[in-house]
């Protein structure tokens, strides 16, 4: 595979940095946006980002600060940016547009671009699959897409569940029973949502395990929920991403 | 889970970072992942001079008992010295000329 920094076209026409890895030999490949988590465009998200490389798939991962932190640590960029507010909906669906619009261009690319998100990334992952015309989405325990802030809660963002009418793509849905956020409750919800409206979509919540357990470095690391997670992803990519 | 709540205030003091001291402007507290501390969540702490660029930052990560702690150590501490002798008011040690009188 080819991995490394580049430089792409986000929101606003914004010239933002992106990591991106592909497969090497000459076959055509589908294409992933890796949405970071809010702690930042860090080492574990390229490891990601390689990861689908490795699997036959081109990823592309904008750097979400780099607007505010151009050059700076990970953490530190991270705890810039949310001392200034955080990311506006808004911004990250253009820097997810611009980035599968750069994976769209890529030599051997087959045009066909999905996205995923763990965290707050997976609440993005799930705006951007309402947002913009993409071909499949992963969402890792977003939270925040159906539950209303619970009182006193001062959220800076909103729930997401009345853009379910606009998703375009397929959705799968990996979650942690012991999950209090999204809980399998508010999950549960969106899934019926998605029944409801007839939209394509598959759940599963892993138990034993809670939030951020495909994080490789963390204590909420669960091997077989994230072995048995990735393999999910891969078959579902294979399947309508067409490699 | 992120909490996506950020509590900001202004500060004044100055910090130790990677480059050395500086000027705090700022600091922030929030609940969310730690980068290095060994817990899913920790009570994250930054002292911040924003106008200094993202890495002027001096950051902490600690457990929900250990902040509550650092709160009830910085109330004890102030109570054993005299009003005012740490406030902004005070005329010693006040090198930098932002400080203006409480009156």
């Amino acid at each position: 595979m080819e991995a490394g920094t580049i430089t792409i076209t986000g929101h606003n026409g914004d010239e933002i940095e992106a990591y991106l890895a592909r497969p090497s030999g000459g076959q055509p490949y589908g294409s992933m946006v890796v949405i970071h988590h809010m702690p930042g465009y860090d080492a574990g998200t390229k490891e990601m980002v390689r990861r689908f490389a490795a699997n036959g798939y081109a990823a592309l991962c904008p750097n979400l600060y780099y607007r505010e932190a151009p050059g700076a640590d990970p953490d530190d960029a991270a705890a810039f940016a949310r001392a200034h507010g955080g990311v506006p909906d808004e911004q990250l669906v253009g820097d997810v547009d611009g980035a599968a619009r750069h994976l769209r261009g890529l030599p051997g690319a087959t045009g066909k671009v999905g996205v995923i998100g763990h965290c707050s990334g997976g609440r993005q992952s799930f705006l951007a699959a309402c947002s913009l015309e993409l071909d499949a989405a992963v969402d890792c325990y977003g939270a925040f897409i159906v539950a209303e802030p619970p009182a006193g809660f001062p959220l800076a963002v909103q729930p997401l569940l009345g853009l379910a009418p606009r998703l375009a793509c397929p959705l799968l849905g990996l979650f942690g029973a012991d999950d209090t956020f999204p809980s399998p409750e508010e999950t549960g919800k969106l899934a019926a949502e998605l029944d409801r409206l007839g939209k394509p979509h598959e759940f599963h919540t892993y138990d034993g395990a809670g939030h951020a357990f495909f994080s490789v470095d963390r204590p909420a690391y669960r091997p077989e929920a994230a072995v048995d997670g990735w393999a999910k992803i891969f078959t579902f990519l294979d399947t309508h991403l067409g490699n | 889970m992120c909490t996506y709540v950020t509590e900001k205030i202004a500060v004044e003091g100055s910090g130790k970072g990677a480059q050395g001291w500086f000027p705090l402007t700022h600091a922030t507290a929030y609940v969310d992942h730690p980068v290095h501390a060994p817990y899913g969540h920790t009570v994250n702490i930054d002292f911040l001079a924003p106008e200094r660029g993202p890495s002027a930052r001096v950051a902490v990560e600690l457990t929900e008992e250990a902040a509550l702690e650092l709160v009830g150590a910085i109330t004890r501490a102030l109570a054993a010295a005299p009003p005012g002798l740490a406030g902004r008011a005070q005329t010693t040690g006040a090198s930098r000329g932002t400080s203006t009188s409480a009156g």
